[in-house]
């Protein structure tokens, strides 16, 4: 390929909180009855004024700490104004020049860091829903998403093929979820994604003329295929000579592909400037201590911690730290009996897909306990299952003896299956290798 | 200054007959010719002040608090539809 | 007695000693207004039966003993408060038939104090405008010379306390809207500090101008309404936390040893004789009364209105965003010609590559506006000043000019970019027309003002001049 992808994101992210951003309506919407959950302030009735969420502020300075920003000591509210439907006021309260967070960092599996370049906070829209009533094209508009809290994560084009951009946003939605800011469902609209794409020649350096914005993005896999596609398809058009357009293109799902939306005649003109409903935001130096303070320990911590401290495997950290419930769980399992070996207990939480909701730890430890120290079958009763077990599997022997060791494996499991897990599988395994011989 | 009548009138959302985009060219140029005196003021070094109370870090407590009746919500509006807002097609695509 | 020369003071006198009825009260006005509204166009709704309703319970709270600072006292509102159940214009078509969702928070003060809301009084449209001119519902007239303007934005207002159509009117001043309506009609207007009353519910203007002001005939009226509007108020984030002090213990000081601030800008070849003479003799009252005149100086005067007419149209084009007809209301093409041009003004100056030239600069020139009040502050404890250029024009006269217009609000609208306070109080009269003097103070001086208002009052009481209907 002649190109190098250029690749940056813009991820909003639907704070949990209880009320909304600027007025206390409940922000549990989902799936509630349209416009039951609004008020005088989210519906931008006349004369209404926002008051911020505190717990909102301090959310997006955490998610901000946690993503190694800066956070600037001054920080306001501006006012973003644009018409359309689903925003009630004809601005929507954002921040423009002053964020709560800038410049951070996040590292992906190969070292490689993808620059942050700020994460600030804003009110959501409404819903519109699109549908024919009566033989006519309308839209539906549901206000009780509005004014709900989002923080937007915007990235620095750091990332050069979609799997860099797939990793980011997991470590993102591992990290909001690890903060217990956001359930980050991207299915639910709390997490949403808009990469934009360029490319430039191979060994180039300064960023292309043009860039392609993707919306309409649900899931982390379309987000790869959208990627893949736009790279695809702007490769052909730098190649035919010409440069591609600078655009907003949809994903489309159904039909693998991203489609133009259409181009707007004006230009956006945003008209920033400062809200003058909302005073301003100063922190001091030990606000920001107390915020990281109150800061659980995150992915990337604990993942060095497992493998250090439990003498982990990086794969069995990986796996345990993916969420913090059984990463919990795990730690919780530890403790209950010294003679068990950490590593024991991750195989079998990872191995044996334990459901950490219906098994408590000690449970699990029991189980263990009983699998290692109880061999509940004497030499002579286990030599006799084995032999069984390879009289009436004469194909897996021979592919054995034939050099196909791997076959022994097949063997193992019958064999377990047999003992009903009174003996180690290790154990099994030696015994079979000594019959076998 | 000469003011893009149309343009502005775009980004404000204000349909304007074409009688009235005159009226405006004329008038509004006349209006920042005169506030243009600002350009004679110095401002190095001055700070902006966009709100005099001098209050810093006003918020609430996250708790919510029961909303309006959704019937009463939509009560005024021109066109809705079951509990809806409703406005003419927007096109997405 | 004449009800026409009552007080809010007085009536309530008369309530507790049952003397009158709040019925008997809110009747004597709503026939008042019924047969002199035709004429002077101060109302664009009134509230009969809920007014009745309500007078009737406040005299049955007068008569369980209990008591509230404006109980059965009947007020007028500009039809920009928002008032729950009640048809609320801006004295706009946009919002020709649309019910407020809600009580503005000034309202639901007035309401627990029991005041009794008579009816919505008529505006210029969006609180744009000097003179009440700019009004969809027709001007309101002036009720000393109906074919003057009355003064806006708060026309209606004014016109209904002057012409006796309530004890008290809420108003807002966003750039003189409550001062200049004022001093046009002889009562008493306060513009009090941004954010000493709450915003929430008052329909937005300029949100970093806007303030929620009131008319009274009389400056302790004034001040007895003001101690049921203020106060901080968790649904607007700028109003302070900083306690409302008696606004009645220090009225009857007297102004010995008060040092009253003249700014030499406002008294330039600007200022009509007309004007000059009534408050130069207000000057020499203070001085024999013992206040010490001291001359001040505001350089930044002469930029106030360009300041004032970036900042203020740029928040109205946000402000008037909302009103898209979606919600409610209708359509953005029934704005009438002036809020359509503040729009399209504010909308220029914020647009791409015109935000350093206008607005940022503006926002700088307030910050020099607020020094040169800063400076006055170390040398007097108020100003004194003229509150319009002249005496009030006649009715059409600039409705063509709105360069002219603005240009009317040029000793008003510095107070509002610097956030202070200032109070309207009568002077007299010349050529049969009255005349006002607007005293301001440091932030949250209202006491102050009241203070120094009501030593000249008492001494001249022309407030009890009345104009004929």
């Amino acid at each position: 390929m002649k190109y190098t992808p250029v690749i940056g994101l813009e991820v909003h992210v639907e704070l949990k909180t209880k009320s909304k951003m600027f007025c206390s309506c409940s922000a549990d919407y989902f799936g509630q009855k349209p416009n039951s959950h609004t008020c005088p302030v989210c519906l931008g009735l006349p004369g209404a004024l926002p008051v911020p969420n505190k717990q909102a502020i301090e959310w997006c300075v955490m998610i901000g700490l946690s993503l190694n920003c800066k956070i600037p000591l001054f920080s306001k509210f501006d006012r973003k104004n644009y018409f359309y439907p689903d925003l009630p006021k004809g601005y929507q309260i954002s921040q423009y020049d002053e964020p709560f967070a800038v410049k951070g960092s996040i590292k992906l599996s190969s070292g490689k860091m993808i620059g942050i370049t700020r994460a600030h906070m804003e009110e959501d829209t409404g819903k519109l829903l699109h549908e024919t009533i009566n033989g006519e094209r309308v839209s539906l508009i549901d206000f009780n998403r509005s004014s709900v809290p989002l923080v937007e994560i915007v990235t620095e084009p750091d990332f050069t093929d979609a799997k860099e951009v797939k990793e980011y946003l997991q470590k993102l939605q591992q990290i909001v979820r690890y903060l217990d800011v956001s359930d980050a469902d991207m299915e639910k609209g709390e997490m949403r994604l808009e990469p934009n794409i360029s490319l430039r020649p191979n060994g180039s350096k300064g960023l292309p003329k043009y860039k392609v914005e993707v919306k309409n993005i649900n899931s982390f896999n379309f987000v790869e295929d959208a990627i893949n596609f736009e790279i695809k398809r702007q490769t052909e058009i730098l190649e035919s000579g010409e440069t591609p357009l600078q655009e907003t293109r949809g994903w489309n799902e159904d039909r693998k592909k991203t489609i133009s939306q259409r181009v707007k005649e004006e230009a956006n003109d945003y008209r920033y400037f400062p809200d003058p409903d909302i005073p301003p935001i100063r922190w001091k130096e030990p606000d920001i201590e107390n915020l990281r303070n109150k800061m659980p320990e995150l992915p990337e911590e604990k993942f060095i911690r497992f493998i250090k401290g439990y003498n982990l495997s990086e794969y069995n950290s990986e796996q345990l730290i993916r969420d913090k419930a059984t990463a919990d769980y795990f730690e919780e399992a530890v403790k209950i009996d010294p003679a068990i070996s950490s590593k024991d207990i991750a195989n079998w939480i990872i191995n044996k897909k334990i459901n950490i909701d219906k098994i408590l730890p000690a449970t699990l430890v029991k189980q263990i306990v009983s699998a290692q120290s109880v061999s509940g079958v004497t030499g002579e009763e286990l030599e006799k299952v084995l032999k069984t077990v390879l009289e009436s599997n004469q194909k897996s022997v021979d592919d054995y003896k034939a050099g196909k060791t791997n076959a022994i494996m097949f063997l193992v499991g019958q064999s377990m299956r047999e003992l009903k897990g009174k003996e180690k599988a290790d154990k099994v395994k030696a015994e079979l290798e000594k019959l076998l011989k | 200054m000469k003011i893009d009548v149309k343009h502005t009138a775009k980004l404000a959302n204000l349909p304007l007959k074409e009688e009235e985009v005159k009226k405006f060219e004329k008038q509004l140029s006349e209006i920042l010719g005169y506030i243009e005196e600002l350009n004679k003021v110095k401002l190095e070094n001055v700070q902006a002040t966009s709100q005099v109370t001098g209050l810093e870090d006003v918020t609430r407590e996250d708790t919510a608090s029961p909303s309006l009746p959704a019937d009463e919500v939509v009560s005024q509006a021109k066109k809705k539809h079951n509990g809806f807002f409703e406005v003419p097609a927007i096109l997405d695509e | 007695m004449d009800y026409l020369d009552l007080t809010i003071i007085k009536a309530k006198e008369l309530l507790s000693q049952k003397k009158i009825s709040s019925v008997e009260l809110t009747k004597y006005y709503l026939e008042r207004i019924e047969k002199y509204d035709k004429n002077l166009n101060a109302y664009i709704t009134v509230c009969t039966e809920k007014a009745l309703n309500a007078a009737k319970t406040a005299d049955e709270k007068i008569a369980n003993g209990e008591s509230g600072a404006l109980l059965g006292i009947p007020v007028g509102l500009k039809d920009i408060y928002m008032t729950k159940g009640i048809r609320t214009t801006a004295g706009s078509k946009v919002l020709e038939n649309y019910t407020a969702h809600y009580d503005a928070t000034a309202v639901s003060k007035l309401k627990n104090a029991g005041a009794v809301i008579i009816g919505k009084a008529n505006c210029d449209a969006w609180a744009h405008g000097s003179s009440g001119e700019n009004s969809d519902y027709g001007p309101s007239k002036n009720p000393w010379d109906t074919t003057l303007v009355p003064g806006g934005s708060s026309s209606g207002s004014a016109v209904s306390v002057s012409a006796g159509f309530s004890l008290a009117a809420g108003g807002t001043d966003t750039g003189g809207s409550v001062r200049l309506p004022a001093s046009f009609c002889n009562i008493v207007g306060l513009k009090p500090t941004y954010g000493r009353v709450s915003r929430y519910g008052i329909i937005a203007m300029a949100s970093s101008l806007d303030t929620i002001g009131h008319f009274t005939k009389t400056v302790e009226d004034n001040a007895l309404y003001l101690s049921v509007t203020a106060g901080k108020d968790e649904k607007d984030g700028t109003t302070p936390n900083i306690k409302v002090p008696d606004y009645m213990a220090n009225l009857k000081k007297g102004v010995k040893g008060i040092k009253i601030g003249i700014p030499k800008e406002y008294f330039s070849k600007g200022l009509s004789a007309d004007i000059e003479i009534p408050i130069r003799k207000a000057l020499k009252k203070y001085e024999e009364l013992g206040a010490e005149i001291i001359e001040v100086s505001l350089p930044y005067t002469s930029h106030a209105i360009a300041c004032y007419y970036i900042i203020q149209p740029a928040e109205v084009s946000s402000n008037l965003a909302r009103f898209d007809g979606i919600r409610f209301g209708n359509t953005r093409e029934t704005f009438g010609p002036e809020a359509k041009r503040r729009i399209m003004l504010g909308t220029f100056t914020l647009s791409a590559g015109y935000y350093d030239a206008y607005y940022k600069k503006a926002m700088q020139v307030r910050t020099k506006v607020i020094e040169d009040y800063n400076n006055a502050w170390k040398k007097v404890d108020v100003i004194v000043a003229p509150v319009s250029p002249t005496l009030p024009w006649k009715l059409g006269e600039k409705a063509d000019d709105p360069l002219a217009m603005y240009l009317s609000d040029v000793f008003t609208v510095t107070a509002n970019i610097a956030g202070i306070p200032g109070l309207t109080v009568p002077v007299g009269f010349n050529k049969g027309l009255p005349v006002g003097i607007q005293i301001l103070g440091p932030h949250f001086s209202e006491d102050k003002l009241y203070q120094v208002g009501y030593a000249y009052e008492k001494e001249t009481e022309f407030w009890k001049e009345k104009p004929n209907l």
